[in-house]
């Protein structure tokens, strides 16, 4: 049992390992562009592993896309130029923080529309129980008077 | 009454949800490149290192640019799909070798026989950058001014070439 548990321990050490190999060790002249680098890596996507951002994939892809990342902050470019960069080459679907737009805007004002429209039935269901507590519940055992 | 049919409606109502969502691509990421200029290639040859593919070479005729390598597995499936193709029609197919070593890229087209009219060798895979690559295999079709017309990711097979590419480089080669 305890050899069992031992095991499972090992693979999950082994296998959060490998998770976090995926960063590869980069050193920066400063620290905004270390900054910058960061921020990138965590809002963009990864399009191979496409529930993942590019800091947290181990695809091949990914890795070039960090290099490539890595590469032009050391250029001097601005967070926004690379965002372009990458967005002129895979699209929107390349962040993870979409733009407003036309083809965008029912994942923008989606949730809201669910939130009014559960705060409608919550109103009416509210109401309908006020309404339940002001009528007794049974008229014929109200003797009192 | 609404209440008691509540949630065989709901059970509907997502069920469909479900049904067009089994129906959609999600690995299939629209490229913002078509309609775009393709951008310039510029790599040894595959053959001969020392030589220089061009993309302004092809400047006037409508082409292929398939995207390769021999580690992958998709394209394997479909090779003998572009073999038939490069004996059937007359437009060209550059192959982008994408992150693949020399030798073992040889050894393939030795194997399986050699579709391309010319192959580019992105051994960094920067070009497959430029181009938006991220699923090898994909094949673009460009036209006679350079401009992408389509991108197919992954394998191409029957039908993707019968209902679409073909159709779409009759198309193109009738335009000026």
């Amino acid at each position: 049992m305890s050899r069992l548990f031992a095991t499972i321990i090992l693979l999950t050490n082994i296998y959060l390992n490998s998770a976090w190999a995926a960063i590869e060790s980069h050193s920066f002249p400063s620290i905004t562009q270390e900054k910058t680098y960061h921020e990138l890596v965590e809002e963009l996507r990864c399009l191979v592993c496409q529930n993942q951002n590019l800091s947290a994939s181990n695809s091949g892809l990914a890795k070039d896309l960090r290099q490539q990342t890595y590469n032009m902050v050391l250029a001097g470019k601005s967070k926004q130029q690379i965002t372009q960069y990458m967005t002129e080459r895979y699209g929107d679907f390349v962040l993870y923080n979409p733009p407003v737009k036309q083809s965008t805007l029912i994942l923008w004002v989606g949730p809201f529309i669910i939130l009014l429209i559960a705060g409608i039935v919550l109103l009416f269901n509210l109401k309908k129980s006020k309404q339940l507590l002001n009528t007794p519940i049974a008229p014929n055992e109200d003797q009192s008077e | 009454m609404i209440k008691r049919y509540m949630p065989i409606l709901a059970f509907f109502v997502l069920s469909a949800f479900l049904a067009i969502g089994l129906t959609l691509k999600p690995k299939e990421v629209p490229s913002p490149l078509i309609n775009k200029p393709a951008p310039a290639l510029s790599l040894p040859q595959l053959f001969d290192t020392n030589k220089v593919v061009h993309t302004a070479d092809m400047q006037g005729k409508v082409w292929l640019l398939n995207v390769w390598a021999s580690w992958c597995r998709a394209c394997r499936a479909e090779h003998s799909l572009l073999n038939r193709f490069s004996k059937e029609r007359q437009t060209p197919i550059v192959g982008l070798n994408y992150k693949d070593s020399l030798f073992q890229a040889k050894k393939w087209l030795k194997q399986l026989g050699n579709p391309y009219s010319i192959i580019a060798f992105d051994n960094k895979g920067n070009a497959g950058i430029n181009w938006g690559v991220y699923g090898v295999p994909e094949t673009f079709v460009i036209d006679k001014k350079g401009t992408i017309r389509y991108k197919q990711i992954g394998p191409m097979d029957d039908s993707a070439l019968q209902n679409i590419i073909l159709p779409l480089i009759q198309q193109l080669e009738n335009e000026s």
